[in-house]
């Protein structure tokens, strides 16, 4: 489109004082609408938050009481009990999945990164992503039939392998993501000493990225440990206390789950009080991230 | 030593960035190569000690004949070129993480050439001949990212002297720095050269003219001309190398 330029008059001081014209009216009603709405619906999103945590604070904060941490569930109908081994069976869950999970997701996302520029990568990335979609139930099931049936017994390693599966898509994605974000000077440094391009990984892009391949790891940490469907059909819950990862395990979501099924007020509380400590876990390991992350970060960029 | 260039083409891609370069790079003096933006002096260097091909579709034919062994010959690992043809970049580049110490060390100890105290030794060593040391001796431990631009410059030319290479290979290695901290490094270069061969690319003539003995003219990836720097810049043989020199365009 062709426009004319027409030479325009110098602006005489008055242009810049403030006169409401239709036009200007206009754009500050849309403006200040934006503004208005967007603020409405992020409170909204809070207020969800801040009336869940609330609700269930206020449901079952009588209830976490230091015997609720120490001791086994009461026999059902019964005060009392506690959740001790639910957190024990979560954290030995936790601990399992790290251990399948960490190495196949880093290593994953270190291959798709650094070596990934074949076909083969793509269809990885694929499987991968498509990996993120899949409802959790189904990894229990997979694992039902690939573990639990042929040993005939649910058990902990079950829960942990099922969990193991599902926090590989986010770490190796995230380890991928921080990896491509090194600099490429940094690679050229280690190259141009003579260093190898496995030994440049290792010993310079690996560390490089360290926070960022941390914090994957957490948010991956932080999701299977609220997952209560893959592990109905692997760990199976337990009210008894950790004593081999071959047999059926308690975990903290199971606990819930089976409390809040259950017809006695005591348990629906108690449901409410071991929710509490799994928000609590949650959230205070992704603050435990923020600030261990945040700080070498501070290192790296102060002066 | 000799060091000579045959028939050397390179490509990014489909793009080919040097056309037929052949030329004799003498030992233990400084050549500078100039020229303007895309003229292929950076490629030039970096085709020296194979980091061309460190570049994702990057290609390169012709030789690099070093003491008789061609660098480019199927037997000649990259890595061992690299060990003995070290290299500074235009953005300073150590890791910033690591400490002032590991930052010089990590090349002797990727290759395995020293531990313990011999490594120590080799740190004071190479800050000492980058003329670092007495600026950094108190802090080994700290950080390199908390170096100045300047000091960080030096600590790389540092990490590239600690593997002991016979050649440095210098990418615009000032043009991030402000001038003090360039004539620093330019006085670096002047101290090195009775030890190394060093090849330096700059966009900046007058530097050419200060650090250099002998002058490289490139341009749209040919080399126009080749002599001594007085010579380059008194009287060029060619009308372009004048035109670039005299600052008609470029």
């Amino acid at each position: 489109m062709h426009v004319e330029y027409q030479e325009q008059p110098p602006r005489s001081s008055t242009a810049f004082q403030t006169r409401t014209t239709a036009h200007t009216l206009r754009r500050q009603i849309t403006n200040g609408a934006a503004v208005v709405l967007t603020g409405v619906f992020a409170l909204v999103g809070a207020l969800f938050l801040i009336y869940l945590i609330g609700y269930v604070f206020q449901q079952g904060s009588h209830f976490l009481t230091l015997p609720f941490l120490t001791e086994a569930p009461a026999a059902l109908g019964e005060a009392g009990g506690g959740v001790q081994p639910a957190i024990v069976g979560s954290l030995v869950l936790i601990v399992l999945a790290s251990l399948f999970g960490i190495p196949l997701g880093v290593f994953t996302g270190i291959y798709l990164a650094e070596f990934g520029r074949a076909s083969l990568a793509s269809v990885v990335r694929f499987m991968v992503d498509t990996l993120t979609g899949i409802p959790t139930i189904i990894f229990g099931l997979f694992i039902w039939v690939l573990v639990v049936v042929p040993s005939h017994s649910f058990s902990g390693l079950a829960g942990g392998l099922a969990l193991s599966i599902i926090m590989i898509p986010t770490v190796a994605r995230t380890t991928e993501e921080v990896l491509r974000l090194v600099p490429r000077e940094l690679r050229e440094a280690s190259i141009a000493l003579g260093a190898t391009e496995s030994r440049t990984i290792w010993s310079v892009v690996l560390p490089s990225a360290r926070n960022g391949i941390v914090t994957g790891i957490m948010l991956a940490l932080a999701r299977i440990a609220g997952e209560t469907a893959p592990l109905l059909l692997t760990a199976f819950g337990s009210a008894f206390g950790f004593t081999s990862i071959f047999r059926p395990l308690a975990a903290l979501p199971l606990q819930i789950f089976d409390y809040t099924l259950s017809p006695y007020d005591t348990q629906i509380h108690q449901a409410y009080a071991g929710s509490l400590i799994l928000i609590a876990l949650v959230i205070l390991s992704s603050l435990a991230v923020r600030w261990v992350t945040g700080g070498f970060q501070l290192r790296r960029t102060g002066r | 030593m000799s060091f000579a260039v045959r028939h050397l083409n390179a490509w990014y891609g489909a793009v080919q960035s040097l056309h037929d370069i052949s030329l004799d790079i003498q030992p233990r003096r400084v050549t500078a190569a100039i020229g303007p933006s895309g003229s292929g002096k950076s490629t030039f260097v970096r085709c020296l000690n194979r980091m061309h091909e460190a570049t994702p579709g990057a290609r390169v034919s012709g030789a690099v004949i070093v003491d008789d062994i061609n660098i480019y010959d199927v037997n000649v690992h990259p890595m061992a070129v690299r060990r003995h043809i070290g290299m500074v970049f235009q953005q300073p580049n150590p890791l910033p993480t690591r400490s002032i110490h590991d930052n010089v060390a990590i090349g002797a100890r990727l290759n395995g050439l020293a531990r313990g105290r011999a490594l120590s030794e080799l740190v004071e060593r190479s800050l000492t001949r980058a003329a670092l040391w007495d600026e950094v001796k108190d802090r080994l431990e700290r950080p390199a990212g908390q170096l100045s631009g300047g000091q960080q410059q030096r600590l790389c030319i540092a990490r590239a002297l600690a593997v002991q290479p016979t050649v440095l290979l210098m990418d615009e290695p000032c043009s991030a720095l402000d001038p003090i901290a360039t004539l620093q490094v330019e006085q670096l270069i002047e101290d090195l050269k009775a030890n190394y061969t060093i090849v330096i690319v700059t966009h900046n003539m007058q530097q050419a003219a200060r650090v250099s003995d002998r002058t490289l003219f490139f341009l749209h990836g040919r080399l126009i001309e080749e002599n001594e720097t007085a010579r380059i810049f008194s009287h060029p043989s060619e009308k372009a190398t004048e035109d670039y020199v005299t600052g008609r365009f470029g």
